[in-house]
């Protein structure tokens, strides 16, 4: 049986695609983080605990799930940290906070260039949600 | 989906796409292709994609794909397509992340057996000199001041601060600088991942290599590029690193917005785009043209690294070491280019994502050495195969916006070539075949194996058959230094 939540890389040709699901929309974007992290191969130091607070908008879920993951690209690329605690929360008009934990970057794989919305559409299943996430790589 | 049956058949090498397969096309699709990679192609999703961007406002022609095509995002990779000015539109997501990624070839007097025992030191020194891996810091540190004068100058920046020749500049598409960019519309971020990254080379399917001219199949142009039959070339294939990625991710998101204003509709969101003509088509290709001159620069820097690493090994072991400009193309860029479409001479907006701008014989943008051939085109193939110098035709100019071919192309999944092949096992085949090879990651060489790609021979035979390029000449890989 499929598990409530999740992630699991699918064939693209050029890029990397991510299919996430997950109970319901905070749960979606905790689990593509989690995705994006582990397509990358993220490693992080055990020391040098990190607390960051986001705080985004958006018209939509796919800009905000879209918005959400080029935030924490930039922390990954410009400050080198990733997250591996998260508290998110979303109302009703997109408006998105996040409370994250994680640490300094130990070490990364493969260098992810942007979260595309090709295709992007988040849909209701019989588990939740679901989504498609094609990465530039 | 696309199927066989639904292709119209020109000619052995070219194949359309009609207008009338989707209610929403507004131009055909213009297939270079043989049928048997055509067949290959149908497994993903390229035709889709090239059918979802024939649906953008403002077209012309026709949509165009090259034989190298595959799945991208939003738009096929190999894909080329021209919007008229004034009101056509600009796409991001059409144009790619990796803004002015881009191939430089250099080549030497060095002969293969002259070279031969230095060649691992060599690849040890490029290595050396040429910053690369995910994450990795450039060879440059910059102020936001030297940022600024590097978005607006490209390559003249490189060469005012002693990293460049005239002939470096002259040898590369636009003089490595293109006019028109705004760096008042590149955001904070883009800077700030910009200014220490200049003169890296990467990750990914980046890379520079040192190859051998094994074959040459055009002489006059081949002595004209300065490429000798058993002398060593280098090839250095990279793009705008962070800066570019970000101004992509910023317009992309931008113009999410910007569609629902413009009224347009999109086949795939990625696809958004906005008139050439509106602010936020002007702020786009203000910021991008920052993006392309960061590149320009940053191949530019590269090359300047690996003449410093020639120079430690070879200086003192022979006579002539240095690696001269062939030629320096980029290719994923939007460009204002004239084109004569159905008879009329008109300004576009000219789209390459995974493509080459492939001028002809007598185009004023070349320089004057390269008028009576046509444009030098370098396509790379992967890291154990061939790759080309090709030059552009006169029919590139009528039938594909002066363009043609960028690469082999993928064919195999990254995650598929993961589990067939070892990064290990490929690097020491790799090495049984004289090549030899320094890589950051043993899982990002896999993901980069021969096998993971077409067959660049064919890719080559499909744009010339096609009549959209020449060959000039054929290069085997020594050596290979990958992210």
């Amino acid at each position: 049986m499929k598990p409530e939540f999740g992630f699991r890389e699918h064939a693209h040709t050029a890029d990397w695609e991510l299919e996430v699901w997950a109970p319901d929309f905070p749960g979606l974007l905790e689990q593509s983080a989690r995705g994006m992290y582990s397509i990358s191969g993220m490693h992080l130091q055990k020391k040098g605990h990190r607390v960051e607070t986001i705080r985004l908008h958006a018209d939509d879920a796919e800009s905000l799930l879209v918005s959400f993951l080029s935030e924490l690209l930039w922390l990954e690329q410009s400050q080198g940290v990733a997250f591996d605690k998260f508290s998110i929360r979303v109302d009703d008009h997109y408006d998105l906070l996040a409370e994250l934990e994680g640490s300094a970057i130990a070490s990364i794989d493969k260098d992810i260039k942007a979260v595309t919305y090709h295709n992007m559409a988040i849909e209701a299943s019989l588990h939740g949600l679901r989504v498609s996430i094609v990465f530039d790589v | 989906m696309v199927t066989l049956q639904d292709l119209k058949r020109i000619s052995d090498y070219e194949w359309e796409i009609p207008q009338t397969f989707r209610q929403d096309m507004r131009v055909p699709v213009r297939l270079f292709s043989t049928r048997r990679m055509l067949e290959e192609v149908m497994k993903d999703k390229s035709l889709e994609q090239a059918v979802n961007a024939a649906t953008l406002p403002g077209l012309v022609g026709h949509v165009v794909v090259m034989p190298d095509m595959h799945q991208g995002y939003g738009f096929p990779i190999g894909g080329v397509a021209a919007t008229r000015l004034p009101a056509g539109v600009i796409s991001p997501g059409g144009i790619g992340y990796d803004i002015n990624c881009g191939v430089r070839l250099l080549s030497s007097q060095i002969s293969l057996e002259a070279a031969e025992p230095y060649l691992d030191e060599l690849a040890t020194a490029l290595n050396q000199h040429c910053p690369s891996g995910v994450g990795e810091k450039g060879a440059v540190r910059m102020t936001e001041a030297e940022l600024e004068a590097v978005c607006r100058q490209g390559s003249r920046w490189a060469l005012m601060q002693g990293f460049a020749n005239e002939a470096d500049l002259r040898r590369t598409e636009e003089g490595g600088c293109v006019e028109g960019a705004d760096p008042t519309k590149v955001s904070k971020r883009a800077r700030e991942r910009g200014r220490p990254q200049l003169g890296s080379l990467g990750a990914g399917n980046h890379f520079i290599e040192i190859d051998l001219v094994e074959q040459i199949f055009d002489s006059q142009a081949a002595s004209l590029m300065g490429l000798e039959q058993g002398h060593l070339a280098v090839q250095i294939h990279c793009g705008s690193r962070g800066f570019g990625h970000q101004i992509c991710t910023d317009y992309v998101q931008e113009f999410q917005g910007a569609v629902r204003r413009f009224g347009i509709h999109l086949a795939d969101r990625e696809l958004v785009c906005a008139p050439l003509n509106s602010p936020e088509g002007q702020n786009y290709l203000g910021a991008m043209r920052c993006a392309a001159n960061y590149a320009f620069a940053n191949r530019q820097i590269l090359a300047h690294s690996a003449r410093k690493a020639f120079e430690q090994v070879l200086a003192g072991k022979m006579k002539d070491w240095y690696l001269h400009q062939v030629y320096d193309i980029c290719h994923n860029m939007g460009k204002i280019e004239t084109h004569t479409i159905d008879g009329e001479r008109m300004q576009v907006c000219v789209h390459r994502k995974g493509a080459t701008r492939a001028f002809g014989p007598g185009a004023p943008e070349l320089p004057d050495e390269y008028k009576t051939i046509g444009q030098p085109v370098l396509v790379p193939g992967s890291m154990g195969t061939a790759s080309y110098v090709l030059v552009g035709t006169k029919a590139s100019m009528e039938r594909s916006f002066g363009s043609t071919c960028h690469g082999s192309g993928r064919l195999m999944s990254r995650h598929e070539a993961k589990r067939k092949v070892r990064g290990e096992q490929l690097r020491k085949d790799l090495e049984s075949k004289g090549i030899h090879i320094r890589a950051g990651s043993m899982a990002g060489l896999a993901e980069e194996a021969p096998q993971a790609y077409k067959d660049v021979d064919q890719v080559v035979e499909a744009v010339v058959g096609g009549g959209i390029a020449r060959k000039v000449a054929r290069l085997r890989p020594l050596a290979v230094i990958k992210g």
